[in-house]
C-alpha cells in the first residue's frame, strides 16, 4: 500500500519535500548502517577492487609486455598474459608442471594428513588410550609452528651436494648421499606437509567427532551390527560432512602454501604454483604470477563450492542436544599400549624431532661438522666474528635479527588490535543490522578473504599498491601494506569471533542506554566493547599467533627496510647461514608457544579450538 | 506531565503488519495499561512511543513536541525523548555494579556528582536496595534485579514511563507484592505511565485505563470497570475474566410479553430494546453473576453439575443443561458431587449480547 492514497496532493508534495531530511534522520538514528557502509567501503577497496583490479590487468597490455610485443599499446585490451600461461610455449612450465605438481601434492598431502589426522583424533577422543590431555596438547604444536620448520629440519638432515653448501646430517653420519628424490622435490615436500597439516585435519575431526552421539552406535549394535559394520555405516556417514569439510579445506591451503615448496622444491627447478608465481613476479613477469594467481583463487572458489554442496546437501550430522549424550570409549584392550607408543613416538618425530635437528644445527661451529666437540653459542649471543658466517652475529648481538623480531612482533600486535577492532564493528554491523541486504553482503565480504590462497592475494597486494590508487599513496614496500594484508587475510576468522561477541550482547542493553540518553560512541565505549572485550582477546591472541608464523602472505611484500623473522630465516636459508636459520626459527617457535600457552591461560583451553578457523 | 498522542500510527515488518492505524491518547499523570495476547502488537506500541522502531506513517506527540511525523519528515531518536522504560528482562549492564547501572545515565547527562548521588539514594532506598549497591547483578536474585531496574528509572526522574511486561520474570508471590510498588512510583513520580502485559489481574488492579489489542489493532478502551462489565466486542468479552465468561448462541424472540435470547434449553431475558434488524445473537455470561441454588426454584434452569474446582476462596463449577455447559463462580469453599442438581438463574443486567457477525456488543 503505497504511502500517498493516505494523503491529499498537496501534502503529498510537501512529503517529498521532506522525503531527505526524513531519510537522513532515519539514517542517523541506525548508527549500525552507517558503521555497516564504512566497513563496506572499506572492505570493497581492500579486497574487491585489488581482485578487479588483477583480473583487468591480466586482459590488457601493460608496460612490461612491451619487451615481448614491441607494437603493444599499452592499456589495450589482450588475451596475451592468457596465451603466455595456457597454450604458449612456456605454458608447460609456467602453468601445466606446476598445476600438475600443486594438484599431486595436494592429493597426496590431503590423503596423509586428513588420514593421519582422523585416525589421531579418533584414538584421542574415542578411545581409551594413556595420556590423552599430554598427546592433545602436544598434537597440535605442529600446526602452531610455521609450516615450513620441518622443511629447514629436513633439509638439515637430507640435504645433499645437488645445489653445493654444506652438508646434511645424514651425510655427516653416514658418509653417503641421500638421493635426489629423498632430499628435494614431491617426496619430502608431500611428507614435511602432512606432518604439518594432520594437525589441521586432526583439529576439525576431531570437533566433529567429540559431538557424535554414541548412542547412535550402541542402537546399531542392539539391532545386530558388529563393530566394523557399525564403523561403516553409522559413524562415517555422520561424519561425511566434516571430513568432507577437512579435504576440501586441507586441500585449498595446501594450494596456496609457499613455504615447503620454496625450500624443497626451488633448489631443484621443482615448481608448484605458488613457487612459480614468486618466480614470476622476481622475474619481472607480472602478468604471468597474476594469471596463475587468478587460476589459484578460481580452484579455490570452486572447492569451496563444492565442500558447501558436501554440507548443504546433507546438512550437519551433528547432534547437538545436551540430554541422553553420551560418548562412550571404545576399548582397545591389547592395542592399548601399542597405540600409545605408537602415537608417543609420532608426536616425538613431528613436534621433538624437529626442534631438536634445528637446535643441534644452531649450535654447530662449522656448518657441515656435527660432532659434538663442535658445538657453540655463538649463533645465539656470540659477537660478530667476521670468520664466522660472513660476520652476521648471534641473535642476541644482531641488529638485522632483532628488527626482525621486532617487526614481527610489532607486525603481530598491529594486526592483532586492528583486527580485533575492525571485526567487532563488522560484528555489530552484521548483527544489530540482520536481516538486511547491507548486512549480509558485508559477511560475505568480509569472509571473502577466506578463498584467497595467502600467495595469490599477495600477489593481487603487489598489482594493486604497487602504484598510487586514488588517496592511497603506493604502499609497496612499506609495513602499512603488511600490516593491511593480514589484516585482511585474518578478517574472516576476527569477523567471525566479533559476529559471536556480538550476538552474546542483548540488544534490550543498548536499547536502555538509548532511551537513557547515552548516545552511541558512549554506548560503544561504557558498554558494548568492554562487554566484548573476552570474546575479542582470544581471537586476537590466534591472530598474533598465526601472523608471527605467517610466510606465504607476506613473502612478495617484504622488502629489506620492513623484515620480519620469517622471511629473514628464509633469506637466511637461501644464504646457506644453516646455523642463524635454526636458531632464529627456534626462537619464533619459542614465541609462538609462549603467547600460545597465554591463550590457554585466557581461555582455559578453548583457545586452541579457534585453531581449526586459521 | 504531558498528554501523549498516538495519531494514525502503522508499523509493518515485511508483510507482516504489526500495528495497524492506531490512534491512542494517554491523558497527563495516567496510568495507562495495554492488554492483549501475544503478537498482538502491545509491545510494539510501546517501542514506537519510546522511539526504538520506527512507524511508516502516522504522528507521535508529546503534549506539544511533535517526536515522531512522517509528514513533516521528523524523527526525534530515543536518546532525546526523556522517557524511562523498564524491559522485561531489565536489561541490567552485568558488567557494572548496581550503583553503576543506576548512575551512568546520570554521569552522561553531566550532571553534579552532588545531585547524582542524591537522586542514587533516593532511589535505592525507596526500592530497599542500599546495601546492595555494590553488587553486581549476576550476584542479585531475580526480584532484586527487577528492583534495580525500577531504581533505575526513579532515578531517571522522567515524566514518562513505559513498562514492558516488567513482572513477568517474577514468581506469583512477588509479583503481587510488586504491583503495588509500581504503582505507587507511578504516584510518587507523577508520571504519565503505559503498562505492557498479556495478565489480566495486573491490567484491572493497576489501571485508569485499560486499552485490548488483538492483532495490531484497538478493540477497546475504557475503565477496568468498562471493560469488564461493559464489552464492546466478543474479542474483549472474551478475553477478560478469569474464568472464561459463558458464551450461549440463540435467536431473539417473544415469549410471554418480553424480549429473550431463546438458546435452546435456555432463556435469556434482555432488558433493553434490541435494534430492530437483530437476530442471532451470542450472549456472555460471567461466571459470578449466576444465581445458583441447591434447592429446586419454581422458573430457575435445572442443570446437572459436572466439575468441581475449589481454588480456596471460590470455587468454580461446571455444569450442563442439555446442550450447554456452563460455568459458574460461587464464594467459599464448595464440597459437591459430580451429578448433583444445581437450579440457576441470571440477572438480565449482567447479561451482554453481541452479534453473531460483527460480533459488537448491541447496546453500546
Amino acid at each position: 500500500m503505497s504511502l500517498n492514497t493516505n494523503y491529499s496532493r498537496s501534502e503529498a508534495s510537501a512529503l517529498s519535500r521532506n522525503n531527505l531530511a526524513y531519510h537522513l534522520y532515519r539514517l542517523m538514528n541506525r548508527p549500525e548502517r552507517i558503521l555497516g557502509f564504512l566497513c563496506l567501503a572499506v572492505l570493497g577497496v581492500l579486497v574487491l577492487v585489488p581482485l578487479f583490479e588483477i583480473v583487468h590487468d591480466s586482459f590488457v597490455y601493460q608496460s612490461y609486455d612491451l619487451a615481448y610485443r614491441p607494437d603493444a599499446k599499452v592499456g589495450a585490451f589482450t588475451l596475451f598474459h592468457l596465451e603466455r600461461v595456457f597454450t604458449g610455449p612456456l605454458s608447460k612450465a609456467l602453468f601445466l608442471k606446476p598445476l600438475l605438481n600443486s594438484v599431486g601434492i595436494g592429493v597426496c598431502v590431503t590423503i596423509l594428513g586428513v588420514g593421519i589426522g582422523s585416525g589421531l583424533a579418533w584414538l584421542l577422543v574415542r578411545t581409551d588410550i594413556r595420556f590423552k590431555g599430554v598427546f592433545g596438547a602436544l598434537v597440535v604444536v605442529p600446526y602452531m609452528m610455521p609450516s615450513w620448520v620441518l622443511a629447514l629440519a629436513w633439509l638439515s638432515l637430507f640435504k645433499n651436494d645437488r645445489i653445493g653448501g654444506t652438508e646434511g646430517m645424514f651425510t655427516s653420519f653416514f658418509g653417503v648421499q641421500p638421493p635426489d628424490w629423498v632430499s628435494y622435490g614431491f617426496f619430502p615436500i608431500v611428507i614435511c606437509l602432512a606432518l604439518h597439516y594432520f594437525a589441521y585435519g586432526y583439529l576439525l575431526m576431531s570437533g566433529a567427532l567429540a559431538t557424535v552421539d554414541s548412542e547412535l552406535e550402541e542402537a546399531g549394535a542392539i539391532c545386530g551390527l558388529n563393530r566394523r559394520q557399525r564403523l561403516w555405516r553409522i559413524t562415517l556417514p555422520l561424519l561425511l560432512p566434516a571430513l568432507g569439510s577437512a579435504v576440501v579445506l586441507t586441500f585449498i591451503r595446501i594450494l596456496g602454501t609457499f613455504g615447503t615448496p620454496a625450500l624443497l622444491g626451488l633448489p631443484v627447478r621443482f615448481y608448484t604454483f605458488s613457487t612459480q608465481i614468486y618466480a614470476s613476479l622476481n622475474a619481472r613477469n607480472s602478468g604471468d604470477a597474476y594469471v596463475l594467481a587468478l587460476v589459484l583463487i578460481v580452484m579455490a572458489i570452486t572447492f569451496i563450492w563444492i565442500n558447501s554442496r558436501i554440507i548443504g546437501i546433507r546438512k550437519s550430522f551433528v547432534t547437538l542436544t545436551g540430554k541422553g549424550f553420551r560418548q562412550r570409549e571404545i576399548g582397545l584392550g591389547a592395542w592399548r599400549w601399542p597405540a600409545t607408543i605408537a602415537v608417543a613416538a609420532f608426536v616425538a618425530v613431528t613436534v621433538l624431532l624437529p626442534l631438536l635437528i634445528l637446535l643441534w644445527e644452531s649450535l654447530v661451529i662449522t656448518p657441515g661438522e656435527y660432532s659434538l666437540q663442535g658445538l657453540t653459542a655463538h649463533f645465539w649471543v656470540g659477537e660478530s666474528d667476521t670468520d664466522i658466517a660472513y660476520g652476521e652475529p648471534g641473535i642476541v648481538h644482531s641488529p638485522g635479527i632483532l628488527t626482525a623480531l621486532w617487526n614481527s612482533i610489532k607486525l603481530g600486535v598491529l594486526a592483532a588490535v586492528c583486527n580485533g577492532l575492525f571485526g567487532l564493528m563488522v560484528g555489530y554491523a552484521a548483527v544489530r543490522g540482520r536481516g538486511t541486504l547491507l548486512s549480509r553482503w558485508l559477511e560475505g565480504v568480509a569472509f571473502a578473504p577466506y578463498i584467497f590462497p595467502s600467495i595469490a592475494l599477495g600477489a593481487i597486494y603487489i598489482g594493486m599498491f604497487s602504484t598510487p590508487w586514488g588517496p592511497l599513496p603506493a604502499l609497496y614496500g612499506t609495513f602499512t601494506i603488511l600490516v593491511l594484508i593480514t589484516v585482511v587475510k585474518n578478517l574472516p576468522f576476527t569477523s567471525r569471533t566479533g559476529i559471536a561477541a556480538m550476538l552474546q550482547i542483548d540488544k534490550s542493553l543498548e536499547e536502555t542506554a538509548r532511551v537513557q540518553g547515552i548516545g552511541w560512541f558512549r554506548r560503544m565505549a561504557k558498554i558494548v566493547i568492554p562487554m566484548s572485550t573476552s570474546g575479542l582477546i582470544a581471537g586476537m591472541l590466534l591472530t598474533f599467533i598465526t601472523t608471527m608464523r605467517e610466510l606465504s602472505l607476506i613473502i612478495l611484500l617484504l622488502s629489506p627496510a620492513n623484515m620480519v623473522l620469517t622471511g629473514l630465516i628464509f633469506n637466511y636459508n637461501e644464504q646457506d647461514m644453516t646455523q642463524h636459520s635454526g636458531a632464529v626459527t627456534l626462537l619464533l617457535v619459542m614465541i609462538i608457544v609462549g603467547v600460545n600457552l597465554l591463550v590457554r591461560v585466557f581461555t582455559g583451553g578453548a583457545g586452541l579450538s579457534g585453531l581449526r578457523s586459521t | 506531565m504531558e498528554e501523549i498522542h498516538l495519531t494514525g500510527i502503522r508499523k509493518s515488518y515485511g508483510k507482516e503488519v504489526a500495528v495497524r492505524h492506531l490512534d491512542l491518547t494517554i491523558a497527563p499523570g495516567a496510568f495507562l495499561t495495554i492488554l492483549g495476547p501475544s503478537g498482538c502488537g502491545k509491545t510494539t506500541t510501546l517501542r514506537l512511543i519510546a522511539g526504538l522502531e520506527e512507524p511508516e506513517m502516522g504522528e507521535i506527540r508529546f503534549g506539544d513536541r511533535v517526536v515522531f511525523s512522517r509528514r513533516e519528515g521528523v524523527i526525534v531518536p530515543p536518546e532525546r525523548r526523556n522517557l524511562g522504560l523498564i524491559f522485561q528482562s531489565y536489561a541490567l549492564w552485568p558488567h557494572m555494579t548496581v550503583e553503576r547501572n543506576i548512575t551512568l545515565a546520570l554521569k552522561e547527562q553531566h550532571l553534579n556528582s552532588r545531585e547524582i548521588s542524591e537522586r542514587l539514594e533516593a532511589a535505592l532506598e525507596k526500592v530497599q536496595m542500599t546495601p546492595y549497591q555494590f553488587r553486581y547483578p549476576s550476584e542479585l536474585s531475580g526480584g532484586q534485579q527487577q528492583r534495580v531496574a525500577v531504581a533505575r528509572l526513579i532515578a531517571s526522574r522522567s515524566s514518562i514511563l513505559l513498562m514492558d511486561e516488567p513482572l513477568s520474570n517474577l514468581d506469583a508471590k512477588l509479583r503481587t507484592e510488586m504491583r503495588g510498588e509500581l504503582k505507587r512510583l507511578h504516584l510518587d513520580l507523577e508520571a504519565t505511565t503505559i503498562y505492557v502485559t498479556h495478565d489480566q489481574i495486573e491490567a484491572l488492579t493497576l489501571s485508569d485505563i485499560v486499552v485490548v489489542m488483538d492483532q495490531g489493532e484497538i478493540k477497546q478502551q475504557g475503565t477496568p470497570y468498562d471493560i469488564y462489565h461493559h464489552p464492546e466486542n466478543l474479542f474483549v468479552a472474551d478475553f477478560i475474566g478469569d474464568p472464561r465468561v459463558n458464551r450461549i448462541a440463540g435467536t431473539i424472540r417473544q415469549k410471554n410479553g418480553a424480549i429473550g435470547l431463546d438458546c435452546g434449553d435456555l432463556w435469556l431475558p434482555i432488558a433493553k430494546d434490541p435494534p430492530p434488524n437483530a437476530r442471532d445473537l451470542i450472549a456472555t455470561v460471567r461466571p459470578e453473576s449466576i444465581k445458583v441454588s441447591t434447592e429446586a426454584k419454581e422458573d430457575w434452569l435445572k442443570v446437572t453439575l459436572e466439575s468441581v474446582q475449589p481454588t480456596g476462596a471460590d470455587t468454580i463449577l461446571q455444569a450442563r443443561s442439555e446442550n450447554t455447559s456452563i460455568t459458574m463462580l460461587q464464594p467459599g469453599f464448595i464440597r459437591m458431587d459430580i451429578g448433583d442438581p444445581l437450579w440457576i438463574d441470571f440477572d438480565a443486567e449482567s447479561l451482554n449480547f453481541f452479534d453473531v457477525d460483527s460480533e459488537a456488543n448491541l447496546f453500546n
